[in-house]
């Protein structure tokens, strides 16, 4: 299977985590715990997270973006590089509340990679990984800044619409 | 409750203050609006807003027009949503309509489209569904 390298872009193991996180990721607080042999990101529970006052559980748009990001996290260790990437699609099951006061983990596996698309399974978990917060299917497509510079989301946008996506 | 003091009660919600996340009522017409903001950011090259925040967005406004037009005694919980991003989120204000597609005695099923420039080129889209517990009217 022929998959572009972009001899630009540095090898994931070089890169230092606090420069891996995106402004997102840094606001919300996810950490990285691991990569290999299993990629686990962590976020630290947070009162200003809450999605729900009542009962204090940190917002499942918390757990959305946390597998997100891990999914994202095990497609560059699958590529063994850190390469533009983009969610195409993300389906989320939401098992259970997960435990007030407690850290949500997340891990993912990339089980399947094709020339531009990679497929992924996580699952969220606050105390037992066997007994999921959250689970999550992922599709990323892959050099999803090909053919964009820097700063292109910047200028007017790409018309006709030829997968800006 | 009106669905402004829904619209109030939910932008009060700490995670929607994290997003900065905002309500707007027109008649009974409702529409989630995302203020563009640098820690929304997922990708800084682009730079474009992360995918989470908008599908976060977008189950939000999802379980706002949920409680305006089912009264419900608490919040409807997500059971499992599924988002199409179809195009990188630019670094701008973001909007979201929601429209309850069915509502079961326990479950509702809701679709949710988000929209910079232009509603007719939607960024992302949402399916969900959530589940009820109804207000005793």
């Amino acid at each position: 299977m022929a998959r572009r390298v972009n001899a630009d872009e540095p090898p994931i193991n070089a890169l230092k985590p606090e420069r891996l996180h995106s402004p997102q990721a840094r606001a919300l607080g996810i950490e990285l715990v691991s990569l290999e042999p299993q990629v686990v990101l962590k976020i630290p529970y947070r009162e200003d997270l809450v999605g729900n006052p009542e009962t204090g559980v940190i917002a499942g748009g918390v757990v959305t973006t946390l597998l997100d990001t891990t999914c994202g996290w095990a497609t560059a260790v699958a590529l063994k590089q850190l390469t533009s990437i983009a969610t195409l699609d993300l389906r989320i099951d939401y098992m259970r509340p997960s435990a007030p006061g407690k850290p949500i983990y997340a891990t993912a596996d990339c089980y399947k990679l094709t020339h531009s698309i990679a497929f992924l399974r996580a699952l969220a978990y606050d105390v037992d990984p066997s007994d999921p917060v959250a689970a999550a299917q992922a599709t990323f497509m892959l050099d999803s800044n090909a053919g964009r510079r820097e700063g292109a989301n910047l200028g007017p946008p790409a018309r006709p619409a030829k997968g800006d996506a | 409750m009106t669905p402004r003091e829904i619209a109030d009660l939910i932008e009060a919600v700490p995670y929607a203050r994290f997003i900065g996340m905002r309500v707007q009522i027109l008649g009974d017409e409702m529409t989630g609006v995302l203020p563009f903001k640098e820690s929304n950011i997922g990708n800084p090259l682009l730079p474009a807003l992360h995918g989470g925040v908008i599908g976060a967005f977008m189950e939000v406004t999802a379980i706002v027009q949920l409680s305006i037009d089912e009264p419900q005694e608490r919040m409807p919980r997500s059971v499992d949503v599924s988002i199409d991003y179809l195009r990188s989120g630019r670094p701008m204000d973001t909007f979201a309509r929601a429209h309850v597609n069915r509502v079961g005695r326990r479950i509702a099923n809701v679709q949710v489209e988000a929209w910079q420039e232009e509603r007719a080129r939607p960024i992302a889209a949402l399916r969900g569904h959530f589940m009820l517990t109804p207000a005793e009217a």
